[in-house]
């Protein structure tokens, strides 16, 4: 295990991380070294909204940023850690918290750094971007900075907006680096003659010659619908730049990296919190004041809510995640557990590991929020099974939160084509969103755009820009 | 990494650098909302450190999402039976990390703070407005002196000690064997020259009409438009002193403040406010120091008894005046180009008197009138 171990001033935390970490080794967890900083608060925060500690200048990450400050100064929001996997894995930490925080936190970050290493999804997607993503992105955002400078403000926010305004919409079944779609259709298979026609195709004395071979026809742009969409503008925009195309490849590329982390996001929370719980409950050289205060931290990050007795609506994923693996261990044993980090995301976790009897034990309720009038809501609590408990949980986590949307043509006159797929929510898109979406593709694509999608009655409706 | 060392995260924020560009963005979108804010404030006299307080809302990266149905189902935590009701959903804070950072939370507002200055000259660029030049050959002219050559006799006051050194090191250059320091003929002294300077004063009279026929809006419409004339004229003179003049069937001097709130009943005789313009002027305002500007807000009604009166004060008023500009708000569209007092002005145009005459039926009317006020003027100029 080799560690930076200068980077980590502080009085003792990393003699005690040494030896937490043998110890997580000894009960099985495999990780790449971790890279520990201290950093202050405000650098967390930034940490926490950008997703990655150097990354590309746009105005929509100083919303995020003012909320999460505003958040955090009327103390809603404290965030421990922040940990990127990779080899080695970056994990900052928060220069101003206490050393047993801070122990407790290195702790919960080697459960994360395991995760990430054996999560099949993890994995995959490690494999695609490679294990130097803090790097190349901040390599990245300085092109982009160096790209402002050489293009203009303007221009670059303009190809900016656009790409991250489609940040989810990447097709995770296709591998980071695609080769090009076949510019020529196949030829049609000429089926091989009946004996009838071999015999009688040809009158008396004609000579054998073949007929003259299809002329190739171009194919279609896309062949089939394309749910990639940072992909398809990138290499099919009519006038895109080879700057603004690095900047759609770039908001590519951290997507698939953002991936993971998004759609195993309760697992990860979980695996990591019943690690750091189990491994202080089992570091004895921890002294006992450090242990209970430790103890205590934990207790916050994994309660629900609104404590123990009162109503919630959200579910805290960090205690919903925390219950399941424990009930995992105490019914199946740790072997399984193990597997199961290996193998599954939020979707298999929760369908096959949040049963019936966790599910009453959490008092983990169904409910529907209506809204008449922005002064008219309620909120009615619903009877449900266990399944649609689950599906109701994972509602929010399909296809990286974002509605599917398909480009499915590149018109002749340069035009593109999207269709919402309907079919895959049931629901329309929110109009004015999507025509303001539509606005910033066109922005870069240049070129009218369009969107088919259904009406709030659920007649079909097109948007169109230029 | 030493401990002493600064980290760069330690100096520089890249949140609070894009929350400034988030701002400055929303600058930018607030800019449409101006001639609202300007219309509010009591901006024309005003010295221009003042500033406008504007409330604005974040700005919102948009995204495809979901249509809202009204009924959304989620997933919440607690003691809570089937067919339980609660009458606000509690949204506490999470403590979450991770990539997602949540642009989500309540509502929140903040105030931005606009120089008025500032905005003129954005409105300036807008509009794509001409920067008036002062006119030269028919202009007033104050007396000035300004410096000009150099003579080798002179009071001693005005002795250019550089141009002197220059000349003593020139003769040196010369004359190698010529006795060391400075002889009379080094000497060189600034000369003085008197020269007219065109008049950058100016007074500008505001004459609104006030009777009953004349509403919030229409005032509003005739403020607007003379706080973006005052603007410019004060981009061209140094000293602009401001009249405001309102009339019925009689005339007042007002302050600015009252001058837009005054309200009263009565007839319509615009002869009263051109007599009272012109008297003002003579007794405060020597035409031969000032540039004169007249700008008169009405409807266009005038009491036809008064028709001769007005025609005969007004003629007398333009031959003191630089520009005289007529604003019309009037009653409805059909009516404007036959009003009695928009007559009145165009027959003056006509005979190439400096008048101009603006229609203005609703506030976006109100940058054609600017625009066309400004371009004349330059022409005018030119």
């Amino acid at each position: 295990m080799t560690v930076s171990d200068t980077s980590v001033q502080d009085g003792g935390l990393s003699q005690y991380r040494e030896r937490i970490e043998t110890l997580a080794r000894r009960y099985g967890l495999d990780f790449y070294p971790v890279d520990f900083e201290l950093v202050p608060k405000t650098f967390m925060m930034e940490v926490a909204v950008y997703g990655l500690p150097v990354r590309m200048p746009h105005w929509s990450f100083g919303v995020r940023y003012i909320y999460q400050y505003v958040q955090h100064r009327m103390g809603h929001s404290h965030i421990f850690e922040v940990v990127f996997p990779g080899n080695p894995n970056r994990a900052y930490l928060e220069r101003g918290n206490s050393l047993s925080e801070n122990t407790l936190v290195t702790a919960h970050v080697l459960g994360h750094a395991d995760f990430s290493r054996n999560n099949a999804l993890f994995a995959r997607m490690q494999k695609e971007v490679g294990d130097r993503i803090v790097e190349q992105a901040a390599a990245r955002a300085h092109q982009i900075e160096d790209a402002i400078r050489r293009h203009g403000q303007e221009r670059v926010e303009a190809v900016l907006d656009a790409a991250l305004a489609l940040e989810q919409h990447i097709d995770l079944n296709q591998a980071l680096r695609r080769p090009p779609y076949p510019e020529w259709l196949a030829p049609p298979e000429t089926p091989a003659p009946t004996p009838f026609e071999s015999r009688y195709g040809r009158l008396p004395g004609e000579s054998g010659q073949a007929p003259p071979a299809p002329e190739p026809r171009r194919a279609p742009v896309p062949p089939q619908p394309e749910a990639d969409l940072l992909w398809f503008i990138a290499h099919h925009a009519p006038e895109l730049e080879d700057w603004a195309r690095d900047i759609f490849l770039a908001v590519r590329e951290e997507s698939y990296y953002f991936y993971p982390v998004f759609a195993c996001h309760i697992m990860n929370e979980g695996w990591a919190s019943y690690w750091h719980a189990r491994l202080l409950r089992e570091a004895d050289f921890l002294p006992q004041a450090l242990y209970l205060e430790a103890i205590k931290a934990h207790s916050d990050v994994v309660r629900p809510y609104a404590g123990e007795d009162a109503v919630a609506l959200t579910v805290n994923p960090y205690h919903l995640g925390f219950a399941i693996w424990e009930h995992v261990v105490e019914r199946r044993g740790l072997a399984t557990a193990f597997r199961i980090r290996a193998e599954e995301d939020d979707f298999g976790f929760i369908r096959n590991c949040l049963d019936e009897e966790l599910a009453h034990k959490l008092k983990l309720f169904k409910y529907q929020h209506e809204q008449r009038g922005s002064r008219d809501e309620r909120v009615v609590v619903g009877e449900a099974g266990i399944d649609e408990l689950r599906e109701t949980l994972l509602a929010p986590r399909f296809n990286y939160g974002a509605p599917r949307i398909l480009a499915v043509e590149k018109g002749r006159d340069g035009s593109l084509s999207l269709r919402h797929d309907v079919a895959s929510d049931r629901r329309g898109l929110d109009l004015a969103r999507a025509e303001k979406v539509l606005q910033y593709i066109h922005r870069v694509w240049r070129r009218p755009v369009r969107l088919e999608t259904v009406g709030p009655e659920g007649a079909p409706h097109t948007l169109s820009v230029g | 990494m030493s401990s002493t060392a600064a980290h760069w995260y330690d100096l520089f924020s890249r949140g609070a650098r894009d929350w400034l560009r988030h701002n400055a963005k929303i600058r930018e979108a607030v800019r449409e909302q101006f001639p609202e804010l300007v219309a509010g404030a009591d901006v024309l006299t005003r010295p221009g450190s003042r500033t406008v307080r504007v409330p604005v809302r974040f700005l919102e990266h948009y995204r495809f999402r979901l249509r809202d149905t009204g009924t959304e189902s989620g997933v919440g935590q607690g003691p809570a039976q089937p067919g339980d009701v609660f009458r606000r959903p509690g949204a506490p804070g999470s403590g979450e990390a991770g990539g997602e950072g949540g642009a989500g939370g309540g509502e929140l507002e903040f105030v931005l703070e606009f120089q008025v200055d500032d905005i003129v000259d954005w409105m300036w660029e807008e509009l794509k407005l001409p920067d008036l030049k002062p006119r030269l050959a028919d202009s007033l002219e104050d007396d000035g002196v300004v410096r000009e050559g150099w003579d080798k006799r002179g009071p001693m006051a005005r002795l250019d000690r550089r141009r002197t050194l220059k000349e003593a090191i020139k003769r040196h250059a010369a004359q190698p064997d010529a006795p060391e320091g400075f002889s009379n003929e080094d000497l060189r002294f600034r000369q003085l020259a008197e020269r007219k300077r065109p008049s950058t004063r100016a007074v500008v009279l505001f004459v609104i009409d006030v009777s009953a026929s004349m509403d919030r809006e229409r005032r509003k419409l005739a403020k607007a438009f003379f706080f973006w004339v005052l603007q410019g004229l004060r981009r061209r003179y140094t000293g602009v002193e401001v009249v405001f003049l309102a009339h019925t069937n009689e005339a007042w001097e007002f302050g600015e403040e009252e001058f837009f709130k005054a309200t009263a009943s009565g007839g319509t005789v615009a002869s009263s406010a051109f007599r009272l313009a012109q008297r003002i002027l003579d007794e405060r305002y020597d035409p031969a120091r000032y540039n004169a500007y007249l700008f008169y807000a009405s409807d266009g009604d005038n009491f036809a008894d008064d028709r001769n009166a007005a025609h005969d004060s007004l003629t007398e008023l333009a031959r003191c005046m630089n520009f005289m500009g007529f604003l019309e708000t009037p009653q409805n569209h059909l009516e404007s180009a036959r009003s009695e007092t928009g007559r009145l002005f165009r027959a003056l145009e006509a005979r190439g008197l400096p008048v101009g005459s603006y229609t203005v039926h609703k506030d976006a009317d109100i940058w054609e009138a600017i625009r066309a006020f400004f371009q004349q003027q330059s022409a005018q100029a030119a």
